[in-house]
């Protein structure tokens, strides 16, 4: 919080610097840990290969085919491999669909981000609005019907609300489409269901964190001014609620991306977290190693997002050159 | 919360719920028929039929035996994890607070990287890889969960142990193993109880949730996530079989979550979320 001198202002600049690097650096840790992990971890459950041959191949035919793969290899000399060619993003061919694995995963990637983005979006103009008029009209009917609503939210999960609103929408009523992707009509039910628990927690923390601010001293300073409810609100206490808000957001938005995984499932669609699934159950090996990379730097990068964001909520969390 | 009847009106109601479903649980031997027996005569029967309460499903096993036999395999995934969490990212959070050193430093940057990937799609590729079934499910569960408490348990210790009557008995003489048992554990356990009522509800949803993909706990045991992933074939003809076993999921998360919240206003307003 020591600005150094006169010369403060432009001194944020080195350590920004410094700042992006160590954030890179934390990057690359992250994502190169979590593929060593996911490679032993894939060593140690099994013979892939047996798995995507006929039951009656000869042990000459499997023999070749392993030797093809480098499976024969000592786990070591694999390990080495699969590091550089992971470093020039090739992850191997998907022993299923026969493409490379980075392109199919990187293929569907926009289709996860948009319904995530959805679900945000979602998430933010719901649940804002309620924590926010559920704490300035504190005990009203409002609040009890808001915070139940958002008790309930947390405790159905995604997954079954899902069935339900096929169930009822889609086979009922035939209002919506049971699945995939397409017209507007198709982003409605994954995108209610996904953002479902985050609007509900989020609800509750802007009402908490809301509640907290209404009672700080310029709160009152404010209103003591004779400033308008409408400025008290939307300005002094806003901005000053954000930053629990924020980080929530931030970090369900990488939760988001694991919800993904179940809500594509449901309403198939065709996006990452579905094509995980199917190649984990498949035993998709490449496939799987791809979209752990990838979900990771997506991860990564969402929350270093998170991190500039604060520091534009709040200068006092803004890096400093020691 | 006033909202709610008076402050301890929501602990009163979820223990109520928990009670409810502990019950069912215990007693659904004496309560309900075998609930993998089929009886293919009496297939995907509505609610209502003599006998059935709540229907039967496609192979004609009674869908209320299974939806009460499905709470003692929730319960019982869920307390082992939390017991396992507890008790292994307790203790390692305790020592990685207490003393300090590079090995603390390294449990943490492990705990990092683990947190920086969604806990359910952490627990469900882990779950691939270990291997399908009760105990693996457990394990997956909670391989994937332990960070929490190794993270919350470190901090609470690390702020313990600059409070005055840690240092007073240190100054004392007092030894290591009894600070650290006598004085800074029992100041940290109310966080840990408030984390392992939170990661409950947490895993148990997370194992239902994984089951419906079709990791997990294997049919014909009857887990409601299974149950759940069955059911899709026929939600067209019975929506039933789609409707009460996510109902008592959701009930049974609901009851603990408001001990939960309740416990954490209770023993510590600081970890209001």
């Amino acid at each position: 919080m020591v600005r150094s001198g006169p010369a403060g202002g432009s001194g944020t600049l080195p350590g920004m610097r410094a700042y992006l690097l160590s954030r890179l650096g934390q990057t690359l840790l992250v994502v190169f840990l979590s593929l060593t992990a996911v490679f032993f971890l894939v060593r140690l459950g099994g013979d892939p290969v047996l798995l995507f041959l006929p039951m009656d191949i000869q042990a000459k035919d499997l023999n070749e085919f392993r030797e093809r793969l480098g499976f024969n290899d000592p786990v070591a000399v694999q390990y080495g491999r699969f590091i550089g060619r992971a470093l020039h993003g090739d992850f191997g061919e998907s022993l299923r669909y026969k493409n490379d694995a980075l392109q199919l995963v990187l293929g569907r990637l926009p289709a996860t981000l948009s319904l995530a983005l959805a679900a945000l979006l979602l998430t933010f103009c719901v649940a804002v609005p309620v924590g926010v008029l559920s704490a300035v009209r504190r005990g009203s009917l409002f609040d009890l019907l808001g915070m139940t609503g958002a008790v309930l939210g947390q405790a159905v999960p995604g997954f079954w609300l899902g069935l339900m609103m096929i169930y009822l929408f889609s086979v009922r009523l035939g209002w919506l489409p049971t699945g995939g992707m397409g017209s507007a009509l198709h982003f409605v039910m994954p995108c209610v269901v996904l953002a479902s628990f985050y609007a509900a927690r989020m609800a509750r923390l802007t009402r908490s964190s809301v509640l907290d601010t209404l009672n700080e001293e310029f709160v009152l300073t404010a209103r003591a001014k004779g400033l308008a409810e409408r400025v008290v609100i939307g300005k002094h206490t806003l901005k000053n609620s954000a930053i629990p808000i924020v980080t929530l957001a931030g970090l369900d938005t990488g939760q988001l991306l694991g919800g993904a995984v179940i809500t594509e499932t449901i309403f198939a669609w065709p996006g990452l977290g579905r094509l995980t699934v199917q190649a984990l159950l498949n035993r998709d090996f490449p496939v799987v190693l791809a979209a752990v990379f990838v979900f990771s730097v997506t991860y990564t990068l969402i929350n270093f997002a998170v991190d500039l964001l604060y520091g534009w909520l709040d200068p006092r969390t803004r890096p400093q050159r020691e | 919360m006033r909202v709610f009847v008076g402050r301890h009106g929501r602990g009163v109601v979820g223990l109520l719920i928990a009670t409810l479903v502990l019950l069912a649980a215990v007693a659904a031997p004496i309560l309900v028929q075998d609930p993998v027996q089929t009886d293919f005569a009496a297939g995907l029967k509505p609610p209502g039929t003599p006998g059935h309460p709540l229907g039967t499903d496609q192979l004609g096993r009674d869908l209320l035996a299974r939806v009460l036999y499905g709470a003692r395999v929730a319960l019982f995934i869920g307390l082992c994890c939390v017991l396992l969490t507890a008790l292994v990212g307790g203790v390692l959070g305790l020592l990685a607070g207490f003393f300090e050193g590079w090995m603390g430093a390294v449990l943490m940057r492990i705990a990092d990287v683990q947190l920086s990937f969604p806990f359910i799609l952490l627990a469900l590729t882990i779950n691939a890889i270990v291997g399908l079934g009760l105990r693996n499910i457990i394990v997956s569960l909670s391989v994937a969960g332990w960070v929490v408490y190794a993270r919350v348990v470190r901090g609470e210790v690390l702020s313990v142990k600059q409070r005055d009557f840690v240092h007073a008995a240190q100054a004392l003489g007092v030894g290591r193993a009894r600070v650290l048992f006598r004085h800074v554990l029992p100041n940290v356990a109310p966080s840990i109880v408030i984390v392992a009522s939170l990661q409950f509800a947490q895993f148990i949803v997370a194992e239902a949730a994984i089951s419906f993909l079709g990791f997990g706990v294997q049919p014909p045991t009857p887990a409601w996530g299974s149950m759940l992933s069955e059911s899709r074939d026929y939600l067209y003809v019975a929506w039933w079989l789609a409707a009460f076993p996510g109902a008592a999921l959701a009930f049974t998360a609901l009851g603990i979550n408001l001990v939960g919240d309740w416990l954490r206003d209770v023993l510590d307003p600081r970890f209001r979320v």
